[in-house]
């Protein structure tokens, strides 16, 4: 396709173009038009049209050319879908796309290299929502917040578009030449001087290629890194077995767990289905005779902590040490022993060690991935102690094409970069100019190799430090292939072309291997060739469209513990503690530029657009003299009937938490950074969590130069944590910005909770039956001069949320943000109350003391009340009742009083105070939901059940029933389901027609702890919840 | 009826029980009050330049205000969710509140048959109106799309739609333009005497001829006379109704809500007297420096003032006995949210307001018992400033921090007003009195034709009964001509 213009070519036209982004583009354009070049070419193509056959350039090509490149400016990707036959998902009807209809097809994602399936809604042929796919083992049907936002980074308008040499703009061809010349060269050493340095590959067609290219180059090597590696694992099964294997979890199966510094319910390997099947087995009603019982220790509180019966708040260096005791305690032979445990922590250990001991078999102890080697180690001695080996804890083979200790990988790479040994550093992702620990000073080594190579999404902080970046196609782009937790593979599959050049890590491979122009697709295909038993088509097409490759999980193993493994105990450390946490929303800095993510409020802390060092109160009044007394900490003795204590409590609490904010000055090991502080009650004494990925130099518009970059701070030695850490306040202070400022819950009846004991005696007593106690009936009684509306013979939608099951971890806030447009609003109206999520994570610590508080979690919605406050006081009827009793919002008709807001009960209602949707960048426009109108400056808006889900079934629904000749249509329960409930991997949120006894909404809401939130206000709200039930050990607690 | 008096009177020694100082007669009334709006525009005294030019600077903060609001968005005030509702319509109702005084004089106390307020009511009931002129932008500002304000009327339309009757807030459109309308409907009925009178001493032609056609032909015959009194006492009567209805409809816009420290029953009649009570503040603080500046004291007389300050005092009380009310019902009710809405207004975060509004309303206006207190310009001015600040924290608490902490702690947020904020309600400011200047510069202030009743009377009632009676006067004219 090139023009024999002298001048000026198509090709170059569409270069000037693509380099254009926004009004920039528009200017470039008129640019170009004017110059007599551009002129020339535009002229000459029509009046010697006969000609062009010779040219190479159709004129029927080129008016498409020039129509995409002017219309769809921006978007130089002009084809929407990819050229390749692409499979959609099983359950979707065969025969092509129908215009308006979404099509859905299955592919995997991947977090630290581990995949997760997932289902990718395609709308006209651009990917829209994220869903989880449920034949997938790491999905189940939900997702994390990571999938959801992975639309968001695929069109997000700061992705890099083209190849850099050096900063300046090249092509492809440019590039491969150089890399070719550069192998020729090391191909005489045997590639002695390169070195490859991936991130965590699960892949099997990119490991293939890797080991090809190794065969070729015998003395090049592979390095692996990632910050949030999982070295200790591997080192800890390396301890223990003498061999690599993965370990995995069967959560189902497990009556008592124990979690050592182990965040299993928060993103990572294996998260979906280790919180569905831990939530399956705590998923309770009238029926249950069980329910599983959850130990934590841990330093920085987390998902997994707030969801235990028992949490015990240890430094992350005293874990090792209760490890050891608990092994003691359980008789565990050949784990010397630590430093002694601390007294508050002695019965705790002993009841843990009961409950595991009579539950054998049937436990988990799990250890963290931050928690150093032996500990791994040990949790392996008393799961095989206990008899859990090959029931609750499986062994396989390594599921990672190579098992590292990343860590000293990286390390490795800078020693030699140091030593010039390296002439040629080819990265494919990750970002360790940014993301290495501060005594690799990795950035700086960058700079000493020759010839450096990034592939990346972004032109992130080794992008623009190294010699050639080529961009990265994003997952939703590329032809790839990944493995889950479990060793269970899936091919990758795009959903529209690369919208800029980008390459996926196959090609780039290729290219290194000689070819240069490679087709992933073949690569992909030709690594599954020989694993199809019979008919590849058949194969291939099956793999498409469930999502997974049967039978390709690892095999399982019984390896045999070492004796003599577990080192002895390190010395004890005392003093104030640092602890390194992946942020919970941009895990190690790769979600920076994601807006989705960096205002989703992290869960516990509710913190956005920051980063903070997180500290217990009772250490922060100590460290800080803040003018509080710890006594405060704890609960006035006569509870919430003390209500004059109380409310002094109360005021000092607030007093207290206008200490988040102060800026110190954290030293830790030769480095320094400094800090806000964040007051989070549970958090560990003596010890400061700071999360990682944050002050990012290169990361776009929204990432740059948010929070405060940890890593140089951050050692190879201890990744994780580490004791050498002193504080000093600086006096100045940081508006840090929270959704949610208020810690307690004032003793209102607004979140309820019970034991399982009490449960099963009557599940009614859970659920505080305050309409009883007050009013003497069972519901609160409707008097009211109106007839309450019937609604039956129609769909009654409600929902319920079961608060046992939830576990904070935000998927379904995201997935409601991508599902109905709901735009960011940065931090500067977050901080006045501004942000728009429609569904929210409330939390709430509760408990007498603050040190150690009982944390709960509630997710808020529009509770769809029947008796609706909002809709009465609205002056234009912009919110109404439809008649199947849904409150809907009405944007064209708002005018904006915020009065109904005032009168919600909930506050669930969002108002446009400024224009937030960002109605000019063209990529975010093809992010969109095109069922979902985007709402524009001055108007309200709230969570709508999904109302354009809910019309997409009823239309099929009635469509069905005329198909058949009836009259009547029905709609199936599980027909529709809200962004929410299916992201949610934990299934906590059910979604259905009340007036179907047989929906699962409907038995939910018959069970004796479901209650409706502040339904004494006789709002009839139709979004319930289950009240939450807990297990304690009756040994450590009393019946509350 | 010219009687050889001197054309000008100087201020008379004050006993403080007169409402008329004696001294004048029905020429040096007509003289006084009526050169003031027919003095040359070359002659314009300097104070009301200087002041003019002040309330004009603001008017224009008002209008930049107003610009950047619509340019951007009501993102630029410090509203949020919990606190949808800040400055605007703490403002609007406040304003609102000053709004009633007017109608109050006008028409209750004409229907009472009290004579004092002759001297001031058309001062009150001009400022009645421009506070309801401001108060009335805030509604429509305070709308996420002002420009489409017109959807809260009923009227016939495409759309197909009726606004929402069952809400408050369309009963205020009713409320307040009904409200206004009368109200400016009263004050040009009793303007036109005084038109007729400027037409008739005017000397240029052009001023002649625009009093003329304002006076709307008034000869001041006995039918005149007569038709005037019926549509006077006419608009008295529909005024009265409004002045309880106005301010109990406002009120509605919180008492129909659910949300604590809103939904109180007391609302209606503990607004109308807060409004009373800000009204008169209000009308003090401004007729005290004009009556010093155009030597109007004889007319308004510390009696007058002292009456005033009684009036507030009463309906101060009433306030503070809603106040009352308000904390007794929180405890009373058992209500978890009730009793912690009292907590939170006393300790909260924003217990300064509370405090304030106690201060300001309850405790500085108890001197007022006294007459030392109510005939001391100074310390009067002191009060009705606290009074003003103190309706305005009362609204403030009212609206503020009951939206800051409601049913959930999750979304209890605090409110922080902006530039924008202050900057609109400066702007107000600016409106109401470049209206006000305007309207001591071309209108009476004082109602001449009822002064010269008032006159009468006071001099029927010296003859009848001897001077320094209160009795009421035997006979009372309906009527009198020049």
């Amino acid at each position: 396709m090139t023009s024999q213009s002298p001048t000026l070519t198509t090709e170059a036209v569409r270069e000037q173009l693509r380099n254009a982004r926004g009004p920039q583009l528009w200017r470039s354009i008129d640019q170009l038009a004017d110059t007599t070049a551009f002129r020339e070419l535009v002229e000459r193509e029509f009046p010697r049209g006969a000609s062009e056959l010779d040219d190479g350039v159709s004129r029927r090509s080129f008016l498409k050319l020039m129509g995409a490149s002017l219309a769809l400016a921006g978007v130089t990707g002009c084809t929407y879908m990819p050229r390749a036959k692409l499979a959609p998902f099983v359950e979707q009807p065969q025969g092509g796309r129908v215009p308006g209809i979404p099509l859905f097809y299955a592919s995997a994602l991947t977090l630290n290299g581990f995949a997760s399936g997932i289902l990718v809604r395609s709308n006209e042929g651009r990917p829209t929502k994220v869903e989880g796919n449920p034949l997938h083992p790491a999905s189940r049907g939900g997702t994390d917040i990571f999938a959801q936002a992975e639309v968001l980074t695929m069109y997000d308008p700061d992705r890099s578009t083209q190849v850099l040499n050096n900063g300046a703009a090249s092509t492809w061809d440019a590039f491969t030449t150089t890399l070719g010349n550069s192998l020729t060269a090391q191909s005489v050493t045997q590639g002695a001087g390169i070195r490859l340095l991936t991130t965590t590959v699960t892949s099997p067609t990119l490991a293939a290629q890797i080991e090809q290219f190794l065969q070729a180059y015998p003395q090049a090597n592979w390095y692996q890194y990632e910050p949030i590696n999982r070295d200790n694992v591997v080192a800890g099964a390396r301890l223990a077995f003498g061999e690599d294997v993965s370990t995995r979890y069967d959560f189902s199966a497990a009556q008592v767990v124990l979690s050592l510094d182990a965040d299993f319910l928060a993103p990572g390997p294996g998260f979906g289905a280790y919180a569905r099947d831990f939530s399956d087995n705590r998923r309770v009603d009238a029926a249950s005779t069980a329910m599983n019982r959850l130990y934590v220790v841990e330093a920085t509180p987390s998902s997994t902590g707030i969801t235990a019966e028992h949490r015990l708040a240890l430094k992350a260096g005293q874990v090792e040490g209760f490890a050891r005791a608990l092994a003691a305690a359980l008789g565990v032979a050949d784990v010397p022993a630590g430093a002694a445990v601390p007294a508050n922590a002695q019965a705790f250990l002993q009841g843990v060690a009961a409950d595991l001991q009579a539950n054998q078999g049937n436990t988990i102890v799990i250890a963290g991935a931050q928690q150093p080697p032996a500990v791994h180690a040990i949790a392996h001695a008393i799961n095989a102690a206990l008899g859990n080996v090959g029931n609750t804890v499986i062994y396989t083979a390594p599921v990672e094409a190579r098992p590292a200790l990343q860590t000293s990988e990286l390390a490795a790479l800078t020693n030699e970069i140091a030593a010039g040994s390296v002439e040629l550093l080819v990265m494919i992702d990750g970002n360790p100019a940014y993301n290495a620990p501060g005594d690799l000073r990795f950035a700086e080594r960058l700079a000493q190799v020759p010839l450096s190579v990034h592939l990346s999404l972004f032109v992130d902080e080794t992008a623009s430090r190294a010699t050639w970046h080529i961009p990265l196609a994003h997952a939703l782009e590329s032809w790839s292939d990944a493995r889950a937790f479990d060793g269970t593979a899936s091919i990758v599959q795009p959903l529209i072309e690369p919208l800029y050049q980008g390459k996926t890590s196959h090609e780039l491979l290729a290219a290194m291997l000689g070819d240069a122009n490679a087709d992933p697709l073949a690569l992909v295909q030709n690594t599954w060739q020989a694993q199809a038993n019979g008919s590849f088509d058949i194969f291939w097409q099956t793999a498409l469209a469930t999502g997974v490759i049967a039978d390709s999980a690892a095999p399982t193993l019984t390896p045999a513990l070492q004796t003599g493994a577990i080192p002895a105990a390190p010395p004890e450390t005392s003093g104030l503690e640092l602890v390194f946490r992946p942020d919970a929303s941009l895990w190690d800095g790769q979600y920076a530029n994601n807006g989705w993510l960096m205002e989703l409020p992290r869960p516990l802390s509710q913190l956005v657009w920051d980063n903070a060092a997180l500290i217990s109160p009772r250490t922060a009044i100590r460290l800080l003299n803040l003018p509080i007394s710890v006594d405060q900490l704890i609960a006035p003795a006569g509870g919430d009937a003390d209500k004059a204590a109380t409310a002094t409590r109360e005021r000092a609490l607030e007093l207290l938490t206008q200490a988040n904010g102060t800026v110190v000055q954290l030293s830790y090991r030769g480095g320094s950074v400094e800090l806000p502080i964040w007051l989070m009650p549970g958090h560990a004494e003596d010890s400061i969590t700071v999360m990682l990925g944050y002050g990012r130099s290169n990361a776009g518009r929204i990432g740059d130069g948010i929070g405060v970059n940890v890593y140089p701070v951050r050692t190879s030695d201890a990744l994780w944590f580490g004791s050498d850490l002193t504080l000093a306040a600086t006096g100045r202070t940081y508006q840090l910005v929270s959704t949610q400022n208020h810690w307690t819950l004032e003793g209102r009846d607004i979140y309820r909770v019970g034991t399982f004991d009490r449960f099963s005696a009557d599940p009614k007593s859970i659920s505080r039956d305050i309409y009883n106690e007050k009013y003497g009936r069972d519901s609160p009684g409707y008097e009211s001069l109106m007839p309450r509306v019937d609604y039956t013979g129609r769909n009654k939608w409600g929902m319920t949320i079961n608060l046992n099951a939830c576990i904070g971890c935000n998927a379904c806030v995201v997935a409601c943000q991508s599902e109905n447009n709901i735009p960011i609003v940065g931090k500067d109206q977050v901080a006045v109350g501004r942000e728009m999520h429609w569904i929210r994570i409330d939390r709430y610590f509760a408990g007498s003391d603050l040190d150690n508080p009982d944390t709960y979690v509630m997710p808020l919605t529009c509770m769809q009340c029947e008796n609706a406050p909002c809709e009465v006081v609205c002056p234009v009827a912009a919110t109404v009742h439809d008649y199947e009793g849904i409150n809907n919002m009405v944007y064209n008709r708002c005018v904006g009083t915020k009065y109904c807001s005032n009168n919600c009960p909930y506050k669930v209602r969002r108002f446009n105070f400024f224009q937030y949707s960002d109605l000019n960048t063209i990529t975010l426009q093809l992010a969109r939901n095109p069922e979902v109108t985007v709402r524009n400056r001055g108007v309200m808006e709230k969570c709508t059940f999904c109302i354009q889900r809910i019309s997409d079934a009823r239309i099929e629904a009635k469509k069905t029933a005329v198909a058949a000749g009836q009259t009547d249509y029905t709609i199936a329960d599980g027909t529709i389901v809200t962004a929410c409930e299916g992201a949610c991997p934990t299934a906590a949120i059910v979604f259905g027609d009340l007036n179907d006894p047989a929906s699962r909404v409907a038995k939910w809401r018959g069970e004796g702890h479901n209650y409706g939130l502040l339904g004494e206000l006789n709002t009839f709200p139709r979004t319930t919840y289950l009240a939450r039930v807990r297990n304690p050990n009756p040994d450590l607690e009393l019946e509350g | 009826m010219a009687q050889a008096q001197p054309l000008r009177t100087r201020p008379q020694p004050d006993d403080g029980e007169s409402y008329l100082l004696p001294g004048e007669t029905y020429t040096s009334l007509t003289q006084k009050i009526g050169d003031v709006p027919l003095v040359s525009p070359l002659k314009t005294p300097k104070g009301w330049l200087a002041g003019f030019t002040v309330a004009f600077f603001l008017l224009m903060i008002f209008l930049m205000s107003v610009t950047w609001l619509f340019i951007r968005g009501v993102g630029i005030w410090g509203i949020n969710i919990p606190v949808g509702w800040g400055m605007d319509i703490i403002n609007f109702v406040w304003w609102i509140g000053i709004g009633h005084a007017g109608t109050l004089i006008s028409a209750i106390l004409l229907l009472l048959n009290q004579g004092w307020r002759n001297s001031i009511n058309r001062f009150a009931e001009a400022m009645t109106l421009f506070a309801v002129a401001c108060a009335g932008v805030y509604p429509i500002l305070h709308l996420g799309r002002p420009w489409i304000f017109y959807w809260l009327i009923p009227y016939p339309n495409t759309h197909g739609m009726w606004p929402n009757f069952r809400s408050p807030l369309d009963w205020d459109v009713f409320a307040i333009t009904t409200y206004a309308t009368v109200s400016l409907l009263f004050w040009l009925v009793g303007l036109i005497p005084d038109f007729a009178t400027l037409r008739d001493r005017a000397t240029n032609v052009w001023v002649k001829r625009i009093y003329g056609m304002a006076a709307l032909g008034w000869r001041g015959s006995a039918h005149h006379w007569h038709r005037y009194e019926i549509a006077s006492l006419l608009l008295a009567g529909l005024s009265t109704p409004l002045v309880v209805s106005v301010h109990s409809i406002i009120s509605l816009d919180f008492a129909i809500s659910q949300v604590p420290g809103w939904q109180v029953t007391v609302f209606p009649p503990y607004f109308v007297a807060g409004a009373v009570f800000a009204g008169f503040a209000m009308v003090l603080l401004l007729m005290i420096p004009i009556r010093s500046f155009y030597g109007f004291q004889n007319y308004i007389t510390m009696r007058h003032l002292d009456v005033m300050a009684k009036v507030m005092l009463a309906t101060g009380m009433i306030v503070v006995y809603g106040y009352f009310m308000e904390a007794f019902a929180g405890l009373y009710s058992g209500n978890v949210y009730e009793e912690y809405l009292l907590t939170n207004r006393l300790i909260g975060p924003s217990a300064w307001a509370y405090w304030g509004l106690l201060f300001c309303n309850a405790v500085a206006i108890q001197p007022l018992w006294f007459k030392r207190v109510r005939q001391n310009i100074p310390a009067l001015l002191l009060i009705c400033v606290l009074v003003s600040i103190g309706m305005w924290l009362e609204r403030y608490v009212i609206i503020v921090i009951s939206l800051e902490r409601e049913f959930l702690p999750s979304s209890w947020a605090q409110y922080y007003p902006t530039f924008w904020d202050w900057s609109l309600y400066i702007g107000t400011f600016g409106l109401f009195f470049t209206l006000l200047f305007l309207f001591i510069r071309v209108l009476p202030m004082i109602n001449i034709f009822e002064m010269r009743l008032f006159l009468y009377q006071e001099e029927e009632k010296r003859r009848l009964l001897g001077p320094n009676t209160d009795a009421e006067p035997i006979v009372r004219p309906t009527a009198t001509t020049d």
